[in-house]
């Protein structure tokens, strides 16, 4: 004899029909999710920063040898000033790809631009920066790498926005494009001057 | 001209599979027998038809016509010939092309040996065949056509992962392809089934073999998967719970619990809608991995190449088959009449029991092989890696394999634990044993020892079992002789694929457990000893391939003074694609493998030596040989043996006569 | 250049990051074999962020050489493991951990296969209490629901034996 007979009464059937209709809908919300994961703006590889409103790290970075520009440590970034931290470095392509809007953003003078050579020969990065302008105002080296862990760095170009009192307030993750510059970096300098 | 033609067959696989998907179906419906009837030739004259689209674009890669862009993307012309072939499914669109080729295999299998199914039964089965190739062939042409042509063709192709231009990996797509595609035959025979609206003892058999290839095959691709990481990664590590190898290995859970639970429905008629669920769900599983691996839906180490329109046609795919097979089995399941009745102890009560803890371990890796994404969605980003598959993998499969030594001695409908548990006396004894003389030699830890305790528990079951059905050694040899011949082929598989698995375990623990590893710079002349075994490095140098350089390493292995072999280990640079490999050096045992694996040179004449000791290791593949061994075994069973079983009616006087 | 690296592979086709015998290069191992061996075990729970789901351990990327160098230094200055770990927390977030933390976003993860196994072990005992021909019942098993052994037999015969099929069966 069948079980729907055996348990008898409509509410068993019903609690039954139930039962075999559960699997769809897992999946239905499976596939929910799957359509949401598909959104093409969605990179996985993209990592928010933990350092997000914390103050900058502790570091003194020493100058770029050979170049005319200061070095950069934690005190420059809390005098008050709305400052922009690149991480760069001649041997990386997509900072190729950002540095004309750096440059730019240099020309505007809205905000201090400092860069943290990263992992680079010092005579490659000042040939990098004759050939294709130097938009900072100080330049610390990270040799080692060892900044960019701090700063939780895990590539470059990654770029961080500081408000006066010396937190990071922004990151941004990869090369920048106009449309990060002019939807999110701009508009937060802007707040941040008040 | 050929890739055309290629392309052209495939279209017209198409259309051939459009209408093998729709007018036996309605024939079935309509009880119209030459209706039914065309499922046959169609399923022929499609596989015919993806053949020829695959023979054209092998052509391609094998003439290395540079014309074709999938050619250029993916082969080289001083590539070696057997990585031409390979080359053709190293990339998505050609991949795709071998996939629907499978499943056109497995299509034609069923229409060529499916002579004695139902007529009804086997058009409909043909025609969800189709319907499921309808979806893959218009994916593959709409959005991974892959007999584009380039205009000018270049010169030379850029040459296909040299990661890739391995022996073991030329193969493991195939097998694991035909794995995957393999179960499309339990799940259109499920849908069938829900479509006829019966299930009987019949189709629990009818299902069994099909399933049984399929998991023959997966095995076999899993682990040659792994054993290719094994050597070709240069660490020794051969699992490494990446979504890419979860993804082949959720099917394989849920495939082996389709496996155990079939033989339910064909035994004792029970848990026939849960079989049911499971065939739709494996299947699933396996088009879900499909689904994953091409969208960058999760990060991987191993992907193709991403493309989210593509995941989207997938995903449409995956709720039209998923989605719509699951709310057929929602209106149709209930209607299925359940059958025997048994005790909570018995045969059936611990197939159940493997049913459940294999479904749990399928449910675990898919939660974490899932669970960054559904992080993200609440904003958390996570990663799920190894530690957590170990630590909750390790609890749900202990007692699976504990279970699994006890199971088979129950008796069908009831059984008796107390009085099996007195048979298993020397599998106790060897599981002590074993753990015992492991802490003794090793020292510890403890837990490992105990799992190998446990392997060794259920390999001693596996044997006691079939020695006890054979009364090995308690009847005269001629009588155990008769009885293991006239033993059913598929008891002797299920032997050996339980003896199999513990062989397997054994490796897995010990290789994680006990592996000794030495990471130096070594000079030629230098000398290490790593376990007992004595390493000189005599020299390094430099060889050209086909199409790569080499640096290839000697050394010599001693123990006590003596020659025990000689490793040449190997780093090699491919130029085309600048990518290194390395290819460690193993001398295995049987035992133990020695692994060698040379790095980079430190520039003041030494190189890194990577040194491993692996205790064990070979088990682990020696364990799937005879897991997959034992599946063939199985499958040569007479009754088995795909189609063979007849479900007749029979007249009431003959059925008198014989009962 | 590591995302660029990862784009040029990917478009390329398969995209193996797993950097073939990178991992721990013997200028990193410290003398001293103890905290070598907790260097070692914490690397293989931090995932390489630059690669996808490998521990810095056995990855061959350059951040996860600077990574497995300061864990070891992290130790020799004398840090409990739990302290490296909550170390690169804090630059990198939970993302770095390849066991995840227990805290609430991730209770689903880690009480998700108890529960599972709570789900289908109460489905198991339902489906067996019902399946149970029970201790009263003793009769039952000899006539089980709708096919009794006999029944059963005939099917069986049926099935292996060909030649006991009744004819116009199409085959």
């Amino acid at each position: 004899m069948s079980e729907a007979v055996k348990d008898g009464g409509k509410a068993g059937l019903m609690r039954r029909r139930l039962i075999y209709l559960s699997p769809v809908l897992v999946f239905a919300v499976l596939a929910g999710y799957f359509l949401w994961g598909l959104n093409p703006d969605r990179n996985p590889r993209i990592l928010p920063s933990a350092m997000i409103d914390k103050p900058a790290p502790e570091f003194d970075a020493g100058p770029l040898a050979g170049m005319d520009l200061p070095g950069l440590a934690t005190a420059d970034l809390a005098g008050g000033q709305v400052s922009l931290v690149n991480f760069f470095a001649s041997w990386c392509i997509p900072c190729r790809a950002e540095h004309p809007l750096l440059m730019a953003l240099a020309e505007r003078g809205e905000v201090a631009i400092y860069g943290f050579n990263y992992k680079n020969k010092p005579a490659e990065a000042r040939a990098w920066l004759a050939q294709l302008g130097n938009p900072y105002s100080r330049i610390g080296t990270d040799q080692s790498g060892r900044i960019g862990i701090d700063w939780g760095v895990s590539g470059v170009p990654e770029t961080f926005v500081i408000d006066g009192a010396g937190r990071i307030r922004y990151r941004h993750w990869g090369p920048l494009d106009r449309g990060a510059l002019e939807d999110k970096i701009l508009p937060l300098i802007k707040e941040l001057h008040g | 001209m050929i890739p055309e033609l290629g392309h052209f067959a495939l279209i017209l696989a198409l259309c051939v599979a459009l209408a093998q998907g729709t007018v036996p179906l309605i024939g079935a419906a309509r009880g119209d027998q030459r209706a039914m009837a065309f499922a046959r030739p169609a399923a022929l004259l499609q596989l015919a038809l993806v053949l020829a689209a695959f023979l054209a674009l092998m052509h391609a890669y094998v003439t290395s016509d540079f014309t074709v862009a999938n050619v250029v993307a993916n082969s080289h012309s001083s590539k070696p010939l057997l990585y031409k072939i390979s080359g053709v499914w190293g990339n998505h669109e050609g991949s795709m092309v071998l996939w629907v080729l499978i499943l056109a295999v497995f299509g034609s299998a069923v229409a060529l040996f499916g002579g004695n199914l139902p007529p009804s039964l086997r058009a409909r089965v043909l025609a969800i065949q189709a319907l499921i190739a309808v979806g893959f062939l218009a994916f593959t042409l709409f959005t991974s056509n892959p007999f584009e042509r380039v205009f000018p063709a270049p010169i030379n192709g850029r040459d296909l992962n040299p990661l890739l231009q391995d022996p073991g990996l030329a193969f493991h797509p195939p097998m694991l392809y035909m794995g995957y595609v393999g179960f499309s035959v339990a799940f259109s025979f499920a849908i069938a089934a829900l479509i006829e609206g019966r299930v009987d003892a019949a189709w629990g058999r009818w299902v069994r073999p099909w399933t049984l290839v399929a998991w023959c095959c997966l095995t076999a691709g899993i682990a040659l998967g792994s054993w290719w990481a094994y050597y070709e990664l240069g660490w020794g590590g051969w699992w490494f719970w990446d979504p890419v190898e979860n993804v082949s290995f959720m099917p394989w859970l849920l495939g082996t619990a389709l496996l155990h639970s079939s033989i339910v429905v064909e035994k004792r008629e029970a848990l026939k809608t849960w079989t049911i669920l499971l065939a739709i769900l494996t299947f699933a599983l396996s088009l879900i991995g499909t689904f994953i691996v091409r969208s960058g839906l999760l990060t991987s180490v191993h992907a193709f190449a991403t493309d989210p329109e593509r995941g989207l046609f997938i995903l449409l795919l995956l709720c039209i088959t998923i989605g719509g097979s699951l709310i057929l089995f929602a209106v149709r399941a209930p209607a299925l009449k359940s059958g025997g009745l048994f005790a909570p102890v018995s045969r059936e009560g611990a197939l159940v029991l493997n049913n459940l803890l294999l479904s749990v371990a399928c449910a675990t890796v898919f939660l974490g092989t899932m669970y960054p994404l559904f992080a993200e969605t609440f904003g958390y980003k996570a990663t799920v890696g190894a530690p957590f598959f170990n630590l909750t993998f390790a609890p749900i499969m202990t007692p699976l394999v504990a279970f699994m030594a006890i199971g088979p001695f129950l008796s069908w409908k009831r059984g008796d634990l107390a009085g099996v548990l007195g048979r298993l006396k020397l599998a106790i004894l060897a599981a002590i044993l074993a753990a015992a003389i492991t802490l003794y030699l090793q020292g510890g830890p403890v837990i490992p020892a105990l799992a190998l305790g446990l392997a060794a528990w259920l390999f001693a079951g596996a044997v006691l079992e079939w020695t006890g059905r054979i009364k090995l050694f308690r009847a005269p040899p001629g009588e155990s002789w008769r009885r293991a011949v006239n033993l059913p082929r598929s008891a002797h598989g299920m032997t050996l694929a339980h003896a199999g698995m513990a062989v397997a375990i054994a490796g897995m623990v010990a290789s994680s457990t006990w592996k000794v590893e030495e990471i130096l710079i070594m000079r030629p002349g230098d000398t290490v000893s790593v376990a007992g075994y004595d390493y000189r490095l005599e020299g390094v140098e430099r060889h050209r391939g086909p199409n790569y350089f080499s640096d290839t390493a000697t050394l010599t292995v001693t123990r006590d003074g003596q020659a025990v072999a000689v490793q040449r280990p190997e780093k090699r640079m491919y130029p085309v694609q600048q990518m290194p490999t390395t290819e460690a050096a193993i001398h295995t045992t049987g035992l133990y493998d020695l692994y060698t694996a040379i790095g980079d040179p430190d520039g003041q004449g030494g190189h890194t030596v990577r040194i491993f000791f692996e205790p064990l290791v070979p088990w682990i593949w020696a364990g799937a040989l005879l897991m997959m061994l034992g599946g063939a075994v199985s499958l040569s069973d007479r009754r088995l043996r795909v189609g063979a079983p007849r479900r007749k009616r029979v007249p009431a006087g003959a059925a008198a006569a014989s009962a | 250049m590591t995302h660029t690296l990862a784009a040029v592979l990917l478009a390329l086709g398969l995209a193996w990051s797993a950097m073939p015998a990178g991992a721990v290069e013997p200028d990193e191992i410290l003398d001293d074999p103890v905290l070598e061996s907790r260097a070692r075990d914490i690397s293989a729970g931090l995932r390489c962020l630059v690669c996808q789901n490998e521990s810095i351990d056995a990855s061959g990327a350059d951040l996860a050489r600077d990574l497995r160098i300061l864990v070891r230094e992290r130790l020799v200055a004398g840090d409990s493991d739990d302290q490296v770990r909550a170390y690169m927390v804090a630059r990198y977030g939970d993302f770095v951990l390849l066991k995840p933390p227990v805290k609430p976003e991730t209770y689903l993860l880690w009480f998700g296969p108890a529960l599972f196994l709570l789900l289908g072990g109460f489905g198991v005992v339902v489906y067996l209490r019902r399946r149970s021909p029970g201790p009263a019942m003793g009769t039952e098993l000899a006539r089980p629901g709708p096919l009794a052994p006999e029944e059963q037999a005939r099917l069986k015969r049926i099935l292996e034996d060909p030649g006991a099929a009744a004819p116009g069966n199409g085959a």
